[in-house]
C-alpha cells in the first residue's frame, strides 16, 4: 500500500513539476528596429494578450 | 523570387518551420506552405493581429520589428520588413536566431523579386534559341550602317 501511495505521490509531483516547467516557458520576445527587446513572461499583462493568440495561430497552422 | 517560391526554399532549408505564410499590411497572403488557401489567410489575419497587439504593448518610438511568442505546444515567429510580413511556426525549443535568420533570409529575397531574378532566367532558358537572337539581331545591326 505504501509502495503504490509513493508511486502515485511521485507522478502527481512529476506531472506538476512538468506542468510548471511548461508555464514557464511561455514567454513574448519582441525586437524593435533600434535593437532593444522587451521579453514578457507568463503572468504579465503584455504576455497574457499575446499567448492566446499564439496558441491560436499554432492552432490553425496544425488545423486543430 | 515569389513569396512561394521563397517559402518552399525556406522550409527545405530549415526542418524546424513547421508551417509559414508571407502577408502584406493589408493581411493579403502572397504565399503560404498551408495547401488550403482559406486556412492560410486565417493564419496570416490572427498573425496580423498578433502583430498589432504587440505593437500597442511597445514603449519607446521604435518600430517592431519581429517577435517570437513561446508556449508549450510549439512557438510563433512574425518578422515584418517595410509593407511586407513572414509568420511561421515552429515545434516547441526552435533555435530562435536561426529561425529568425532564415524568415529574414526568405523575406529578403522576396523582396528582391523583380528585374534582376528573372532578366538571366529568361537568357538562360533562350540559350539554345540563341542563334536565333543574333540573328535577329544581325539585321538590325547591318540597317543603322546602311541607314547612316
Amino acid at each position: 500500500m505504501a509502495v503504490l501511495l509513493g508511486i502515485a505521490g511521485g507522478m502527481l509531483a512529476g506531472a506538476a513539476f512538468l506542468r510548471r516547467q511548461a508555464a514557464q516557458r511561455d514567454r513574448a520576445d519582441l525586437y524593435f528596429e533600434d535593437g532593444s527587446m522587451l521579453s514578457l513572461t507568463n503572468g504579465s499583462p503584455g504576455a497574457e494578450r499575446l499567448l492566446p493568440l499564439a496558441r491560436e495561430i499554432l492552432g490553425k497552422a496544425r488545423g486543430t | 523570387m515569389d513569396a512561394q517560391q521563397a517559402l518552399a526554399d525556406l522550409t527545405e532549408i530549415s526542418s524546424q518551420i513547421q508551417a509559414a505564410v508571407v502577408f502584406d499590411d493589408k493581411g493579403k497572403v502572397a504565399g503560404s506552405t498551408l495547401a488550403d488557401s482559406g486556412r492560410a489567410q486565417e493564419l496570416a489575419n490572427a498573425a496580423a493581429r498578433l502583430l498589432a497587439a504587440a505593437e500597442e504593448i511597445k514603449t519607446g518610438d521604435s518600430a517592431l520589428t519581429q517577435l517570437e511568442v513561446a508556449t508549450g505546444e510549439g512557438s510563433v515567429f512574425v518578422v515584418r520588413d517595410g509593407e511586407t510580413s513572414i509568420a511561421a511556426t515552429t515545434g516547441g525549443n526552435p533555435t530562435v536566431g536561426l529561425v529568425f535568420y532564415d524568415l529574414k533570409s526568405a523575406l529578403r529575397s522576396i523582396k528582391a523579386k523583380p528585374a534582376p531574378a528573372r532578366k538571366p532566367a529568361a537568357r538562360k532558358k533562350t540559350a539554345s534559341a540563341s542563334k536565333k537572337k543574333t540573328a535577329a539581331r544581325k539585321p538590325t545591326t547591318r540597317k543603322k550602317p546602311d541607314a547612316s
